[in-house]
């Protein structure tokens, strides 16, 4: 491989793994808000137990989170300094301001949350989980703002002179109709990984003889991933028409839909289809693509070959198609496994409802549903971001040319291997330390506030 | 505007530094003044609920350097590669035993936390100060303003050399030396006393070392650097805590602004020809960038201030280390 690939390759392992701990930092931090909220409200022991409980999942996920984040934001500048110098006014300030609006905040009150239970008085203390999970959110709209940028860009106007783009609006930059389209269709993928987390530790416990309120904590992850489901979906079927409009060969890519069709079908499965030739075996829903892509059944779809022209026309020659494989199967497994997720999360549900017993193979394999909608995130993050190729900004900049001009692939591999080993190392750690966790029996009733104010602490701290 | 936003920039930078410098320090020195898990407990627990707070620090220096210096950023990080990879690995094992270290189960897991905390702890000082070493000296930058050299040593080359040498050095002894003053003002109890001792020994030994070169080699700052050794001595020896410690801290940021600052308007250096030098103005992002991070570093800024001082009265309480009879 060559230096570019092997950079492309990095930056992808490395962003992939962030993105597993970022949408359950997201959510877990919601929910232990909400959780502590209910407490504040109905005075129920299970809502502290659980808030407990989640606020230590939060933690460690948090950490991770963290020191995953830290290492994008140093990789625009080490693998990609030409991209860094020619977007530096775009990108630049919008991580600065993340950093300055959003990672302060989440850090201190975190701090504040999760050491403060016995020094702040209980409303304060409840408010600091709310600034929290707020925080997290606006971290991803921020963070979806340059990668809409990327997608769509916007607001900017290109130097004549150094050929350097300028932000002309910072405004119009976050509410790029990308950014409003990707950004809760996000966060719903983001309600499903913390959810079926939760769903997964209280069947597990439940099924171990574990306490009464992890049945609430069951219930209650079955719920966000199935809602979160729902709200995919719905929000997905908006991204993907904004995504035809501003990106038509993404979707087209996605189809693998060679020629221009008027009331084009969407194939659910195909075998020896997407690599171009015709498929031998396809299932295919007449009309949907068009919905999915127009909103109108009879609507004309763009195919890949007329956008190739069109393009060449447009920036010169060059050939302007993504891997359309990898397109075609990340699109499909990300809907598929998200989907399937949701269906199991509303099974459960429904199987459980008026305190009845699931059933047993149910509860057997219900512990591995985390693994689907970290999976259909995953896909859907490699479908969002290989189906853009070959640009880096859309229809400004190029991949090849804005990778780092001196590096070496040397350099690059000795750092690859380096990330890959110490990434695997800390998943691992992580799984034990999340098992571990979720295997302790609930904590009790919170400690009684404040007590001798300018005493040094007598216990042994709770956590270090 | 950009000298400000420079400023603000080193500032950053300071804060950073001085912040994580005593969290680093922690880390190094938790198995020299902490003799068993409980006391490492009380050790690690001062820094608890501070530590990400401080790298947000970094966060922002990165940010705004990004942001008012692109091509800053651009030319340090991938000109640096494999360092600032090393960096964020350490960085990252450190930030992840820190917080695990008190959810797994048992004293073997502790004790394995504390072990990666310690050597990734000292690993980030000598990485740093090493990088901030070479700065003072600058980088091979060709005419683009990019590093030049082949394989893996284009990277790697710059740290071999004297002045990263000498910054591991100060680092070292800066790191140990805060988290020691950090961990005497924090604590009661034995960690306490080891702390205070360490403190004093590292402050005198290093005055004297200081002197010797600030004599061997007649430069005033390394003279200056002595005397304030001698003064941070004296106030730990005197159990005037919060003092010792405030100098320590002033101490550092003195170092660090010095470093940022040393060649002027140049933010860094050629070591090839000093034409290819990325200076202030020639790295500046355009003035509606900085406009913009202007409003929101004025508006925010403040505020985060507030609420980590903040955080910092909530845990004002010292740990104690000594045990609780039972
Ligand atoms: C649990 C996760 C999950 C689930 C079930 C879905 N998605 Fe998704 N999707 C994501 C998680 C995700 C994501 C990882 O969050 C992405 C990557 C970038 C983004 O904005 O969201 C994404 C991207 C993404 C894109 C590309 C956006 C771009 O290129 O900028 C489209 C068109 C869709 N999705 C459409 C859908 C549709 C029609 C779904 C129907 C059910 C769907 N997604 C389910
Ligand atoms: C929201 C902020 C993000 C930004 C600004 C961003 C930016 C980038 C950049 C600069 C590249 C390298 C150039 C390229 O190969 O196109 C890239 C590639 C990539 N990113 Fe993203 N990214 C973001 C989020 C993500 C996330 C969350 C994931 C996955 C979970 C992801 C997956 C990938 C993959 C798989 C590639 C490699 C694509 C290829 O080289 O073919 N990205 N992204
Ligand atoms: C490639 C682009 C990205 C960059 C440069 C980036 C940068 C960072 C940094 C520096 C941190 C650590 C903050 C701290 O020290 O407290 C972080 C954490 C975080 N990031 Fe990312 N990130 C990227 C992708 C994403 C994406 C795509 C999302 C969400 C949609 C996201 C959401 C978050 C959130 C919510 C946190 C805080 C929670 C946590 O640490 O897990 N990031 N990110």
């Amino acid at each position: 491989m060559d230096v570019l690939e092997l950079t492309r390759l990095q930056f992808a392992v490395v962003t992939i793994y962030h993105y597993f701990f970022v949408p359950l930092s997201i959510s877990l931090a919601g929910t232990a808000a909400g959780l502590q909220v209910a407490w504040l409200r109905t005075g129920q022991e299970r809502y502290l137990q659980l808030t407990k409980l989640v606020g230590k999942l939060l933690i460690v996920t948090f950490a991770v989170g963290v020191v995953t984040g830290l290492v994008q934001e140093f990789q625009f500048g080490m693998g990609w300094s030409n991209f860094a110098r020619f977007y530096g006014d775009v990108f630049g300030p919008t991580l600065a301001i993340e950093g300055m609006l959003a990672f302060f905040l989440e850090a201190t009150f975190l701090a504040l949350w999760y050491f403060g239970w016995d020094r702040l008085p209980r409303k304060l203390h409840a408010a600091t989980i709310v600034i929290v999970a707020a925080g997290t959110v606006m971290s991803a709209f921020i963070i979806l703002a340059a990668n809409s940028f990327m997608q769509n860009p916007v607001a900017y106007s290109l130097d004549p002179v150094t050929g350097r783009a300028h932000l002309d609006d910072f405004g119009a930059l976050l509410l790029n109709e990308v950014n409003l389209a990707a950004f809760p269709h996000t966060l719903a993928g983001a309600v499903m990984a913390g959810g079926s987390l939760l769903l997964a530790i209280g069947v597990w416990r439940l099924r171990a003889g574990g306490e009464a309120a992890f049945r609430t904590l069951a219930r209650l992850g079955a719920w966000l991933t199935l809602t979160g489901g729902a709200l995919t979906a719905l929000t997905g079927d908006h991204l993907g028409k904004v995504i035809t409009e501003v990106q038509p060969m993404k979707m087209a890519a996605a189809e693998a839909l060679y020629a221009t069709t008027t009331g084009a079908p969407f194939s659910v499965f195909a075998v020896g289809g997407p690599d171009g030739g015709e498929p031998f075996f396809s299932l295919e829903i007449p009309r949907l693509l068009s919905v999915l892509a127009k909103g109108d059944p009879g609507a004309t779809v763009q195919g890949i070959d007329d956008l190739q022209a069109q393009y060449v026309a447009q920036y010169g020659p060059g050939s302007y198609i993504p891997m359309i494989p990898v397109a075609f199967w990340t699109f499909r497994l990300m809907i598929g496994i998200g989907m399937l997720a949701a269906a199991v999360a509303a099974y459960y549900l429904w199987s459980t409802r008026r305190d009845r017993q699931a059933h047993r193979l149910l509860i057997r394999f219900l512990p591995l549903i985390p693994i689907l909608p970290a999976a259909a995130n995953t896909f859907g993050w490699i479908f969002t971001e290989t189906a853009r190729q070959p640009w880096l900004a859309f229809g400004i900049s190029r991949v090849a040319d804005g990778i780092s001009p001196g590096l070496t692939s040397g350099e690059v591999l000795v750092s690859l291997i380096g990330f890959t080993v110490v990434y695997g190392v800390l998943a691992v750690v992580w799984l034990r330390l999340v098992r571990h966790l979720s295997r302790q029996p609930l904590e009790a009733a919170a400690p009684a506030a404040s007590a001798g104010e300018q005493a040094p602490e007598r216990e042994p701290v709770p956590v270090y | 505007m950009i000298t400000v936003w420079f400023a603000l920039v080193v500032l950053c930078w300071v804060l950073f530094f001085v912040l994580e410098g005593f969290d680093f320090g922690v880390g190094l020195l938790s198995p020299v003044v902490g003799r068993d898990d409980h006391e490492r407990g009380a050790v690690v627990r001062t820094v608890g609920p501070f530590w990400d707070g401080n790298e947000v620090w970094l966060v922002a220096a990165i940010g705004v350097t990004f942001a008012a210096f692109p091509d800053w950023y651009a030319a340090l990080l991938s000109g640096l590669y494999l360092p600032m990879a090393a960096l964020l690995l350490l960085l990252a094992v450190r930030g992840v035993a820190l917080e695990f270290r008190g959810k797994g189960d048992g004293p073997g897991w502790r004790r394995r936390c504390d072990a990666a905390l310690a050597a990734s702890s000292a690993g980030i000082v000598l990485l740093w100060g090493a990088v901030l070493g070479v700065l003072t000296h600058g980088l091979a930058l060709g005419p683009d303003g990019q590093v030049t050299g082949t394989g893996l040593s284009r990277s790697t080359a710059a740290l071999l050399s004297w002045p990263a040498l000498a910054g591991a050095g100060a680092a070292l002894f800066a790191a140990l030396l805060i988290g020691a003053m950090f961990l005497t003002l924090r604590t009661t109890g034995p960690v306490h006393e080891r702390a205070r001792r360490l403190g004093v020994t590292l402050a005198t030994g290093g005055a004297a070392v200081l002197a010797g070169i600030g004599f061997g080699t007649e430069s005033r700052l390394v003279l200056a650097a002595a005397v304030l050794c001698v003064g941070i001595a004296m106030l730990a020896r005197s159990n005037q805590e919060g003092l010792a410690f405030g100098g320590t801290a002033l101490s550092i940021a003195g170092a660090v602004v010095a470093v940022f600052t040393v060649h002027g308007d140049v933010v860094l250096r050629s070591t090839l020809d000093p034409a290819w030098s990325l200076t202030m103005t020639g790295a500046a992002a355009t003035d509606s960038a900085l406009r913009l991070i202007s409003v929101v570093g004025v508006v925010v800024l403040p505020g985060v201030l507030v609420y980590q001082a903040f955080s910092y009265w909530v845990f004002r309480r010292r740990v104690a280390s000594e045990r609780v009879p039972s």
